[in-house]
């Protein structure tokens, strides 16, 4: 019987740390003590399964998925990309998550009471599993820059909130997509929790001419790169990657 | 792995970097509690299922920022074996665990008071000697079991436990730690995990109380302090 094999120890110089005090909600919610360090048992290398049958064909479609009598306003873009992990190979059948603002950039939730309005044909979340290539595709609208309460002038950029699993519960990720080209990257002090620019620069979706729909949809692409598993030389051959 | 054929160097992708939840995680994956029904199948509410065998249990907190005040809009997610101490796999088709079992599930908050609770069965022993991943394949591992010496090397099983993963508003990658039973204590004691925590008091943050029972069910109490006096024990996993 195969047992599932460890994970590369998670590289925590490309993550933001937990405490970054110009995020200010972060400073009364993150750890003062160092995290202890375990060996992946298997309640880390294991993971929930999910399966097509969890899911909907149309819950990948924000722009049809809660339309009442129409389709949302905003720029429809297709989001599409892979899921890798870091032995560049596809991590396939894993669920995908995404949330995002409408967009004017004002999100469907009772606690959001930006003056934007909501869109009465905009749920503003998805989800579907990746194909045998790790391949996943999501169309929505592009979301809008909103406001919020950091600094007295903070503005987020244009982004959808993106959950991935992969096969390991210490795999488990929740990130954010950029935009390319957005000025607002910068400034943001969420994004500028992350302290190397090549780890930004790899959350900002590129734009991807070839995959637009003419005449309907532009185009994003967007690859996540989960954490890798080991491999060992034991009985001549490799294992877990 | 990818080999760069000129220079015959591995080439490995870096992982995504983290970012926060935010306050409306709840609509990507709680959409019922952001105020919506959007999807057919909601994911995440029925940890166990309706065929999991064991003792099924409720567990209740909440969770505490480093002012004392409790995060209102923190979501955790819980994934646990079964009674039998066995995961659900991705690697092995064929149903090891009851079907309809999953061990995974969501949980989120009264928006007013921060508290939360959830319904599941009480995870058994997991065997760490026999099922912690070593990277080898079954064969050698049999007959070399404690080859590596790992955090099982006293090759006492994991005591019952509950893994779980805690996302919000301000926390900047998710949060990984373990929940164990108080009625437990002997396997607490040679449980290989809380036994890597050098400081012997911290490791009562990972242990929930038998608080009472309600409808025929034990009922646990377990708070979690993400920073200040008695900061709960987070992992890197
Ligand atoms: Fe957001």
């Amino acid at each position: 019987m195969m047992h599932p094999a460890e994970y590369y120890q998670r590289d925590r110089r490309i993550h933001p740390p937990a405490l970054t005090p110009d995020y200010k909600t972060s400073v009364a919610r993150s750890p003062r003590l160092a995290l202890i360090s375990l060996q992946g048992s298997v309640s880390e290398t294991t993971g929930p399964v999910f399966g097509h049958g969890d899911l909907n064909p149309i819950d990948n479609d924000l722009i049809k998925n809660y339309a009442k009598d129409g389709d949302p306003v905003g720029e429809r873009i297709i989001v599409h990309g892979r899921v890798l992990d870091e032995n560049a190979r596809p991590v396939p059948n894993t669920l995908v998550e995404i949330w995002q603002a409408n967009a004017g950039g004002r999100y469907r939730h009772k606690k959001d009471t930006y003056l934007a309005p909501i869109d009465p044909n905009f749920g503003g979340c998805g989800r579907t599993i990746t194909d045998a290539d790790g391949h996943y595709f999501f169309r929505t609208v592009k979301p809008g820059a909103y406001p919020w309460r950091n600094w007295v002038n903070n503005w987020r950029p244009a982004h959808i909130h993106v959950s991935v699993f992969g096969h390991a519960f210490c795999q488990r990720l929740i990130t954010q997509l950029y935009f390319e080209g957005d000025p607002l990257i910068p400034h943001c002090p969420i994004v500028q929790t992350i302290p190397d620019p090549d780890a930004i620069d790899r959350l900002t979706a590129k734009l991807d001419l070839n995959a637009t729909v003419p005449l309907d949809s532009i185009a994003y692409r967007f690859d996540i790169v989960l954490r890798g598993r080991r491999s060992t030389m034991f009985e001549n051959r490799m294992e877990g990657n | 792995m990818v080999v760069d054929a000129r220079n015959n160097a591995p080439h490995y992708l870096r992982e995504s970097a983290s970012q926060t939840a935010g306050p409306y995680v709840h609509i990507g994956l709680a959409p019922g509690a952001a105020g919506f029904k959007i999807f057919d199948n909601e994911l995440g509410w029925d940890i166990a299922g309706p065929n999991a065998k064991g003792q099924r249990i409720r567990v209740e907190g909440c969770v505490i920022d480093g002012t004392g005040s409790p995060v209102k809009d923190v979501l955790i997610e819980v994934w646990q074996a079964n009674a039998d101490g066995t995961y659900v796999r991705h690697e092995e088709g064929g149903a090891r665990v009851e079907e309809g079992f999953r061990g995974w599930g969501r949980v989120i908050t009264d928006f007013e008071t921060g508290e939360w609770g959830f319904d599941t069965i009480k995870p058994g022993k997991v065997n760490a000697r026999a099922k912690m991943a070593s990277g080898v394949a079954g064969k050698v591992r049999d007959t070399h079991p404690d080859w590596q010496g790992r955090a099982d090397e006293n090759h006492a099983p994991m005591a019952p436990h509950l893994n779980l993963w805690i996302v919000a508003r301000g926390i900047n990658i998710g949060l990984n730690t373990r929940m164990y039973f108080d009625d437990e204590a002997e396997a607490n004691a040679t449980d290989p995990v809380l036994n890597l925590i050098e400081w012997e008091n911290r490791r009562a943050t990972l242990i929930a109380k038998h608080s009472g029972d309600r409808d025929g069910m034990p009922v646990y109490r377990f708070d979690i302090r993400l920073q200040g006096d008695n900061e709960t024990v987070f992992f890197d996993v």
